[in-house]
This record gives structure tokens, C-alpha cells and sequence, in this order.
């Protein structure tokens, strides 16, 4: 790779999306500070934060054990047995990514209204989020190399002890970082936890900004969540970055062993099935259920017409496409620092940027929101402040992409183009863009379908009078007005299916998902 | 990897486009509401409203403790022209700190004065009543409380459903408060923090105690009807209990609304303040079946629902003298319920 130094344009640019990255975290630090010593005690030192603290590490726990253990079990079925039907379940076990997981919430709680707390949001987590230990760890067992089982079945290992004493610890880099990523994306939930009324960091923090709008107390709560964020980022990138297992041997690799697992094939493809209804079939058939049901006005805040789902699909649409458009322009300088250069410096943008992984929408809008308030005022309640919030917030999943994308812009090609006469600009926009477009793309689609999915940002800096899909959801859902919901969540569910389907289609069903990767 | 890329780019130009392209609000002869009542009522109201003086209104809708202090954070250049709440203390709130301007005088006499700010800078416009919801199959109607307060006795542990998080759930307190004091405030929340199952809102809790996961809860009477409208009759099984002999459990709210002092469209805004309280915006609220309040207009009937306004026997406790709820809130923080 070449390593010439990276010009000053390139580097203001890097710095200035970085910048933009920390800003919410020195506002909210900064306003948590202004509480004073004696007040930060008082509201931290109390049975809530308390009560917080053992629902949220209780739940994250539990998920990432569920998830592990379902994750890995059915990975291990579809790539290692001759299950029927395993083609079918390798993509039916991504389907649960495009649906947002308030979506399925919407769904449990309305099919079953006294499903709450713990048990509702154990199960709500496990459905939506255990393809992010499927998909690595079925990766990681398609590519292991199977000579390494066969020695060990030679030397006497029954097939479990091969199991626990050969291929789980070859899993460990791919289920760990599954697990990390899924506690990480249980403590940014909002949307789920709300309905299921279990209180986490995400919805006390929401309660204290309905309780007073913004100053220390939700400042407070939110240093202690990026906190445990920022905890389950570092184990990630720690458990990414050393545990490798290099394979020396070149040559090519057989495919790997499967297991013919005979009687069972009939129990296990049921059991299968029976969970692809739990984690496809309720949440999209509770939408249909609910399009057929008559609404009400009386408990509907937003009644759904024909026009009110088509301004709000238009809001979401443009909105994702706007946020898209932003966050891209800002990872792509750092993409390339990143893809072209070395050094100190680059490795501190560029993991600055990924810090804004452990910093959750929700603390995000409410830095925003008492920043412009109170000293950017122009800003304030527009459109283009909750474009910036989503660029900060989905600028790692676009950064991933870029990044990658411009390592594939070999710059070889770049050179011949510079010494065939094009200038700079020229071969940007003649070479490298070009080379580096499907990744680009692959990031734009990624960055769309979490914007219009996305509900706490959205919900706190929406201009006044613009209502997306989303907030028209929450709206309804909150006040369990499920039918008048159903719309606006099947129009939602739709977008982020096809958006989805087409970006899988394309670049493979591991593009729907970005784990956050420091290199 | 297959490089055909037009789309994406073609998207990512379009998605510039659109992006920048914020939306302009039309200025003339729009108002700007920051609402914290119910958005079907609201609808309603301001359809109502544009058809008759085409004067646009843009609704910015929360709970009425955030937009009381997003009020007050965003000071004197808040966009908001009315503030519209379903509870008082948060107009007592803004009063406190000037940010209201004097109501006009013709609209505040429409609506009788113990109804309105004393100091006259915000406006009564409908009044609900809380209440104790309860569940007949699990809890005989013998068996319900003199008071609000004794719910904080040991023998409800488990039966009870409250959301202290719902705005409506602080000027219950503040009214504790102002009848009783600090102390026994924090002792009764305590209690009822033993005994009850939380709930997110008051949606939360009818829809609790009319499938029976706690026998009762704290409500306001509203949510109850809202529920039984939707539901209908065969299908609820819950009723409403009225606290009686002016208990401060049936403490009556008042919904309200303020035109800002920092309001650009002073004309306009009193305008809408003043149609609020006509007859015709009245006897809409009263007869629809989205919005389960009493019109505090003099004869204009409530919804059937609604047990009538004469009946009730509320505590001799004025809107104005609630307070501003952040006593209240202090309280629920040290009682572990927020």
C-alpha cells in the first residue's frame, strides 16, 4: 500500500467528520459535568439507576446467551448437517435484520398484551438480533478447515469432543464478536423496550427528556450507557483484533464435513421451522392480522388515510436518502485515508469515527437538541440537524463499507491513469470512483435502511410538523392502537424487506449486516 | 464483483438533492402549536380551526413536561405561538418564569374564573378527573378505598397498577403535596411504590386492569372511556371508581392553553385561543368520541361516558394553586418511581 502523505484537504476533511463524531459526547459530557458533584449523586445514586443497571446487564446477559446457543446451533445445522431445507433457512435467518426490532415488539405485544417486561424483552432481542451470531459463526464454519476434525475424529475424539474441543474454539473470534455485537445493539434499543415497557438506560433517559426536556439528569444517564457501550466496542475490537486463527497451509480447502444426522433430519427441519415462524412469521403476520382489523379514532393519535402513509413513506424516503447522501460524503474522505495511508494520525480519525458506535441515537438527539438550542438556533428543529444526527450515528456502518470498498480501488490503477496525463480530480472521479461505487453503493443502501427504520433521533429532532413512518408508529403503538399502526408498520417493514433483499442480492447476505471492524 | 454502479449513484445525487433541500415553512398566517394534548383532539380541533379562518397551524405534539421546558430552554425565541396542555401545572410553570402573554379578557369570561389563571395568563379549556379504575371480577366494588391515599396500605401489595411516569401522574402528587405535605407525600409514594406494578402510561394501565393484571390502578377518567369506546361494552371488563366526600383522589385537571409572550402572531394566537372556548369548539369536544373531557364552557354537555361535571365531588384544590409539579418530580425521584 502505498503511504505517501496524505494531502491537507484530505486530513481537514477526516478531521472535521471525526469532530463532528465527538461533538454529542463532549455536549452530553459537558452538561453532565454541569450538574456539580452533590446533584450527579443524588440523581445517580438512587434505586432507579439501580434498577436499571440489573435490568439492562441482566437482559444483555441473558441475549447474548440465547443468542449464542440458537445462533450457533442453527448455523452448525445449516452448514454441517444434511438438514432439508437448509438453503431456505440460510436466508431465512437474515430476514430478522430487515425488521426492526420495535416492529416486532409491536407484534409480540399486540398478539399477547401481558407479554412484558423481562420475558417480553428476552424474547423480542433473541428473534430480532440472533442472525448477528448466525451469520459469522455460519461463516466461520463454512470456511474451517475440516482436516483438522478429521485428525482429530482419528485420534479417537467422539463427534461432541470434536465439537467443544476443535471447532468451538475456531468459532471463538466469530461468537464472541456475534455476542458483543448483539449486547451492544440491545443497549442502544429504544423503540422495543418502550412497548414492552421494561425500563432500560435507553427509555429512562427518553422518560427524564419527557420529564424536563433536556439538562443533567438525561446528560447523566447517558455518560453511564456510552459507558457500557464503549466497554462491549473495546471487548469486541479486543476479541476481533487477537484472536485469529491463521490457516498456513495454502492450496485449496474441501468443503467442509457434514454430518448425516438421520432420524432427526424430520424433528430438527420442524424445529427449524417452527422458528422461522417466531421470528418472521409473527411480526409480518401481526401486521397483516392488524391491516384487516378495523381502527379506531378514539385510541388512534394518528389515523391511517391513504395520504397520511404516502407523506409518511415520502418523509422517511427522503429523509434516508438525504442522511445517506451526508454520511457517505463524510466516510468517504475518511475511507480513503483510511484504504491509503498509515500512521498515528490515521488510526486516531479513523477509530474516532467508530466511536460513534458506543454513542446511542438517543444521546446523539439529545446533545444535538440542547446544543442548538441553546447556541446554534438556526439549526434547531430543521431538517438538516436530523440528517446530521443520522450521519453521526451511522457513520461506522458506512465507514466499513467505504473503507473496504476504496481498498478494492487498487491504486495501481490510479497511477496509470496519473501518468497517462488525467489529474487528481480526474482520476478521482474517472478511476477510483468508479472501482469503488458498488462498495459505496453497498453503504448508501446499508445507511438508508437504518434511517428509515430508525426511531429515537428521529423522534426528538423531527421539524416540527414532518412525520415519518416511524413516529407515526410510535405514535400509534404507545397508545396501543395497534390497527391504525398497521400501515404505516407494513409500509416501513416493506422498504427496509426490498431495500434489503436487493442489497443481499447483490453483495451477500453478510452486506445487510456491518460489524464494526478496527483495523 | 460486478461493477454496474448507475443506480447507486444515481440515488446518491438524488438523495443530495432532496437532503439540502430543507423544508421552508410558509410563514404567513400560520401558527405554531406545541401541543401536549392528545393528537386526535388536536386534529381535530385545528381542522376546525383552518376550515373557519384559514389561518394554518403547524403542531409540534409531547408530553406536557418536556414542552413546558422546551419552552423555557428554547426562551424568547421560541417558535411556539399557543401552548396547549392537558394538565395545569405546566402552564403555572411558564406563567411563573413571564413567558405568557395576558389572555384576552372576552375569552377568559366564557369559562368561569376558578377555572382560569388567577393572574389571567392562560386559559381553561376542558377538565378530566382522576379516578380509580378497577377490574369487578377481581376486587368487589365494597372493597375500594375512602381514599386515594389509603392505596399505599399493605394490603393492596400487587393489586394496584400506576404509570408515574404519565404527566397526569403529577399534579396528582403536587395535590398530595399541597394538602398534606412534603412528608407524608414521600411516605405515601413509598407505599405505593411497595405495592404497585409500573406501567409506562395510563393507556398502559386500563389496558392492565381490563384484562386483569392488577385489580386496580390510578387514571385518569379519560383513558377509561377511550378504552371502552374502542373495546365496546361486551368486551371491558373494568369500571371507574370516583373517589368521594372530596378526597384528594378525585382531584379534577385542568387541560389548558397560553398564547407566548414571545409569539410573533399575537392576533392570530388569541384568535385560536378564543375559538377554543366557543360554543361550536365546545359542543365538538363534548360530542366527539376522541376526546372524553369535560367542556368547561357552562352547558355544553360532556361525552355520555362521563359521569355529569355536577356530580363529582372533587378536593377544594384550585388549578392555580397546584403549582408548578416540581416538587412532584423531586418526590417520585426520591421514592425510586422515576
Amino acid at each position: 500500500m502505498p503511504s505517501g502523505r496524505p494531502s491537507a484537504a484530505l486530513i481537514a476533511c477526516c478531521c472535521l467528520a471525526s469532530l463532528l463524531v465527538l461533538l454529542p459526547l463532549c455536549v452530553t459530557a459537558a452538561s453532565a459535568a454541569g450538574a456539580g458533584f452533590s446533584l450527579a449523586v443524588t440523581l445517580l445514586w438512587r434505586p432507579l439507576v439501580g434498577e436499571l443497571l440489573e435490568n439492562t446487564l441482566l437482559l444483555i446477559a441473558c441475549t447474548a446467551m440465547t443468542c449464542a446457543l440458537i445462533g450457533t446451533a442453527s448455523a452448525w445445522a445449516v452448514e454441517r448437517t444434511d438438514l432439508p431445507g437448509r438453503r431456505l433457512f440460510a436466508v431465512l435467518a437474515v430476514v430478522p435484520l430487515a425488521i426492526p426490532p420495535f416492529i416486532t415488539s409491536y407484534a409480540w405485544v399486540s398478539l399477547n398484551p401481558s407479554l412484558a417486561d423481562f420475558s417480553g424483552a428476552l424474547l423480542v432481542v433473541t428473534v430480532s438480533y440472533y442472525p448477528l451470531v448466525y451469520l459469522p459463526v455460519a461463516a466461520a464454519l463454512r470456511e474451517m478447515d475440516p482436516a483438522l476434525e478429521e485428525t482429530a475424529r482419528a485420534l479417537g475424539n467422539s463427534a461432541w469432543s470434536v465439537f467443544l474441543r476443535v471447532i468451538l474454539p475456531q468459532l471463538r473470534p466469530a461468537l464472541l464478536g456475534g455476542m458483543l455485537l448483539v449486547a451492544l445493539d440491545t443497549l442502544v434499543e429504544f423503540g422495543a423496550f418502550a412497548l414492552l415497557r421494561f425500563r432500560t438506560f435507553t427509555t429512562a433517559i427518553y422518560s427524564a427528556y419527557r420529564a424536563g426536556f433536556s439538562g443533567a439528569e438525561p446528560a447523566l444517564l447517558s455518560m453511564i450507557l456510552v459507558i457500557l457501550c464503549t466497554l462491549c466496542l473495546a471487548a469486541e475490537y479486543f476479541v476481533r483484533g487477537r484472536a485469529r486463527y491463521g490457516r498456513l497451509a495454502r492450496g485449496t480447502r474441501r468443503a467442509a464435513i457434514r454430518h448425516f444426522i438421520g432420524a432427526w433430519r424430520f424433528p430438527a427441519a420442524i424445529a427449524f421451522g417452527a422458528w422461522a415462524l417466531l421470528t418472521i412469521g409473527v411480526p409480518l403476520g401481526m401486521i397483516v392480522y392488524w391491516l384487516l382489523q378495523p381502527g379506531d379514532a378514539a385510541t388512534a393519535p394518528v389515523a391511517a388515510s391513504l395520504p397520511a402513509v404516502a407523506q409518511a413513506a415520502w418523509s422517511s424516503v427522503y429523509l434516508g436518502a438525504g442522511g445517506a447522501a451526508l454520511t457517505l460524503a463524510l466516510a468517504l474522505p475518511l475511507g480513503i485515508l483510511a484504504a491509503r495511508h498509515q500512521g498515528w494520525l490515521v488510526n486516531l480519525l479513523e477509530r474516532a469515527a467508530y466511536l460513534a458506535q458506543s454513542i446511542p441515537g438517543i444521546v446523539v438527539a439529545l446533545a444535538l437538541v440542547s446544543l442548538t438550542v441553546h447556541s446554534i438556533r438556526p439549526l434547531y428543529q430543521s431538517a438538516f440537524l436530523l440528517l446530521i444526527a443520522y450521519s453521526i450515528v451511522f457513520l461506522p456502518l458506512a465507514l466499513v463499507s467505504v473503507r473496504s470498498a476504496m481498498m478494492q480501488a487498487q491504486p495501481v490503477l490510479e497511477e496509470t491513469g496519473k501518468s497517462l496525463g488525467l489529474g487528481r480530480i480526474a482520476v478521482f472521479l474517472r478511476v477510483t470512483l468508479p472501482l469503488a461505487a458498488p462498495g459505496m453503493g453497498a453503504a448508501a443502501a446499508l445507511v438508508f435502511i437504518s434511517i428509515t427504520t430508525e426511531l429515537t433521533a428521529t423522534l426528538l429532532l423531527a421539524p416540527i410538523g414532518t412525520q415519518t413512518l416511524a413516529t407515526q408508529v410510535w405514535a400509534d403503538t404507545s397508545t396501543l392502537a395497534f390497527a391504525a399502526a398497521a400501515p404505516y408498520a407494513a409500509v416501513m417493514a416493506a422498504i427496509s424487506m426490498a431495500a434489503s433483499w436487493l442489497l443481499a442480492h447483490r453483495f451477500g447476505a453478510a452486506s445487510i449486516y456491518a460489524p464494526v471492524t478496527v483495523v | 464483483m460486478p461493477v454496474t454502479t448507475k443506480p447507486f449513484c444515481f440515488a446518491a445525487i438524488l438523495a443530495a438533492t432532496f437532503g439540502t433541500a430543507s423544508f421552508a415553512q410558509a410563514q404567513s398566517q400560520t401558527l405554531t402549536l406545541y401541543s401536549a394534548q392528545h393528537e386526535q383532539v388536536v386534529d381535530m380541533l385545528t381542522a376546525e380551526f383552518t376550515q373557519e379562518t384559514g389561518i394554518k397551524v403547524l403542531v409540534h405534539t409531547g408530553e406536557g413536561p418536556d414542552v413546558a421546558n422546551q419552552i423555557l430552554q428554547e426562551g424568547v425565541d421560541s417558535p411556539a405561538d399557543v401552548f396547549f396542555t392537558e394538565n395545569s401545572p405546566e402552564l403555572n410553570l411558564l406563567d411563573e418564569k413571564s413567558l405568557l402573554a395576558p389572555v384576552s379578557p372576552a375569552t377568559l369570561a366564557e369559562i368561569p374564573a376558578k377555572y382560569n389563571a388567577a393572574d389571567g395568563d392562560w386559559l381553561g379549556i376542558l377538565a378530566r378527573e382522576n379516578v380509580l379504575d378497577y377490574n369487578p371480577s377481581l376486587i368487589p366494588e365494597t372493597a375500594l378505598p375512602a381514599s386515594l391515599l389509603d392505596l399505599a396500605k399493605p394490603q393492596w401489595a400487587g393489586k394496584l397498577g400506576i404509570a408515574p411516569s404519565d404527566s397526569d401522574f403529577l399534579p396528582l402528587v403536587s395535590a398530595v403535596i399541597k394538602q398534606y405535605g412534603k412528608a407524608a407525600a414521600l411516605a405515601w409514594l413509598q407505599g405505593l411504590k411497595a405495592n404497585s406494578k409500573i406501567y409506562q402510561d395510563d393507556e398502559s394501565v386500563v389496558a392492565a386492569v381490563a384484562r386483569g393484571d392488577v385489580a386496580v390502578g390510578i387514571v385518569n377518567n379519560y383513558y377509561w372511556a377511550r378504552l371502552y369506546t374502542d373495546l365496546g361494552p361486551a368486551k371491558i371488563d373494568s369500571k371507574l371508581y370516583h373517589f368521594p366526600h372530596g378526597d384528594i383522589g378525585g382531584l379534577v385537571n385542568i387541560s389548558g392553553a397560553a398564547v407566548l409572550k414571545s409569539s410573533h402572531n399575537q392576533a392570530e394566537a388569541q384568535k385560536f385561543l378564543a375559538f377554543l372556548v366557543t360554543p361550536k369548539a365546545q359542543t365538538l369536544l363534548g360530542q366527539s368520541e376522541v376526546d372524553f373531557e369535560y367542556p368547561l364552557r357552562p352547558g355544553i354537555p360532556p361525552n355520555k361516558l362521563l359521569k355529569p361535571f355536577k356530580d363529582l365531588q372533587p378536593p377544594a384544590i384550585a388549578a392555580a394553586a397546584l403549582g408548578d409539579d416540581q416538587d412532584a418530580g423531586t418526590l417520585l425521584q426520591q421514592a425510586g418511581l422515576i
